[in-house]
């Protein structure tokens, strides 16, 4: 039987590129798809409040998990090749898109009234007032929560383990199949997970003291 | 798309996606009771305890805060049975849940403490109120108020991360569907429904949060 030594330990800490690289696909189209909720939320046309607010009541109603399976075992029937990075990366996209989407509404919705009543009285499109007056005012105020759910990210990726992705849980899973030895190798996996969130937390926190310092001055 | 939706099957078993909703129910109920019961004990310590208890404290909210759930579960299900612990995987799935819940909602209690103002404290002792009476109106009632959203909200997503117990084999909602899957293979379908259920379930909790809050909450802020 095999013990844990280094080897080991190195299989587990070579699969966090994986939960890195998932983590930031699912970041990255999130961003996108959260921007276009969150866009769509504060609209003037209904239709286009409503689809977003059904779209976050889903994916927030439900579970993670619920969502991978959904899409794992729906991919096929579309015609879609069973793939666990497709399913991982696509649940975890839409699920990020809905949690940013909402995040980024407030932060939009936080804007004093007067600043579209501005932009309007200048006669500025919309295009224009969302790049040149909206947007960049929430972005200061969105900074500090999308670090913080960047966090939720990560540990969200754990799921895909259980549709059968290579990250650290899932590499986990397989070394403690093979030493027995759980002890040391779900600490280790939770130190790894850690090491990756532990710095963004940290750093939403700061940024969220700083910001309430910069709001009583 | 040729994919005929065969719904047939999952709804005929009916009576096992009840019991698997029930089990969730019940998991949810008493993971959100006694993580309270932990994150008031915790809340307290942390804002005063003693300096250690406070670092233990702060060191368990980081730890579980910053890992994930099914690690947790992994955790508790696997590695403390290594070490001569028996039990079975509901008791690890409740224990992780509420260790999980308790974390996150030591923070929220800190928050609802901290923002009661010292100066309504001092007006509740100038007008000769108990301590308990302080406690029960000046403390509890506008803490529980600050922070009403921000638990209810925690409450319904650990009913939503209930979901992953089904890893080990615990008996929730999310293993009913398995277990239907690997029978029927309407593996899409079952899903499909298991996902409404759970909608339905989060809808309700946030239905009855708003109603308890219309009941015994509201009532007007100072401004």
């Amino acid at each position: 039987m095999r013990t844990f030594g280094f080897a080991e330990f190195l299989f587990i800490l070579e699969a966090a590129k994986w939960t890195v690289a998932l983590s930031m696909i699912a970041f990255v189209g999130g961003a996108v798809g959260g921007l276009i909720i969150a866009l769509c939320r504060t609209s003037a046309n209904a239709l286009a409040r409503w689809l977003s607010g059904g779209f976050i009541l889903i994916f927030q109603g439900t579970p993670l998990l619920l969502q991978l399976f959904l899409v794992f075992f729906g991919a096929p029937i579309l015609g879609f090749d069973v793939n666990p990075w497709l399913a991982a990366g696509v649940a975890l996209i839409l699920n990020s898109s809905a949690f940013l989407g909402e995040i980024w509404r407030g932060c939009i919705q936080a804007i004093p009234a007067g600043q579209v009543e501005a932009a309007h009285a200048l006669s500025l499109s919309y295009v224009s007032r969302m790049r040149d007056i909206i947007l960049p005012q929430a972005f200061k105020i969105a900074l500090a929560p999308t670090v913080g759910y960047m966090v939720q990210i990560i540990k969200g990726t754990s799921l895909a383990a259980i549709i059968g992705f290579v990250e650290v849980t899932r590499s986990g899973q397989i070394i403690n199949n093979a030493t027995f030895q759980p002890l040391i190798v779900f600490s280790v996996v939770a130190a790894i997970y850690f090491a990756l969130c532990w710095p963004l937390s940290f750093l939403a926190a700061r940024m969220e003291r700083q910001q309430a310092a910069a709001l009583t001055r | 798309m040729q994919y005929v939706f065969q719904f047939g099957d999952v709804f005929a078993a009916w009576p096992l996606l009840l019991q698997g909703t029930v089990s969730t129910l019940q998991l949810s109920i008493l993971a959100m009771l006694m993580g309270l019961v932990v994150a008031v004990l915790c809340a307290w310590g942390k804002t005063s305890g003693p300096a250690l208890l406070r670092f233990v404290i702060n060191a368990y909210i980081e730890l579980i805060r910053n890992t994930p759930f099914l690690v947790q579960l992994f955790f508790f299900f696997f590695a403390l049975p290594a070490l001569g612990l028996r039990w079975s995987a509901y008791t690890a799935a409740l224990t992780a849940m509420v260790v999980n819940l308790g974390a996150y909602a030591t923070e929220i209690i800190r928050a609802g403490i901290e923002s009661i103002p010292k100066g309504q404290i001092e007006a509740g002792l100038a007008l000769n109120l108990k301590r308990h009476e302080i406690f029960r109106f000046i403390i509890l009632k506008p803490a529980l108020k600050a922070i009403y959203p921000a638990l209810t909200s925690q409450f319904i997503l650990l009913m939503l991360s209930s979901s992953v117990v089904s890893a080990i084999s615990a008996d929730d909602l999310t293993s009913v569907a398995a277990n239907l899957q690997s029978q029927t293979f309407r593996s899409f379908e079952i899903y499909i429904v298991v996902a409404a259920i759970y909608l339905l379930l989060a809808l309700s909790f946030s239905a009855l949060f708003r109603l308890i809050y219309r009941l015994s909450l509201n009532y007007p802020d100072r401004r």
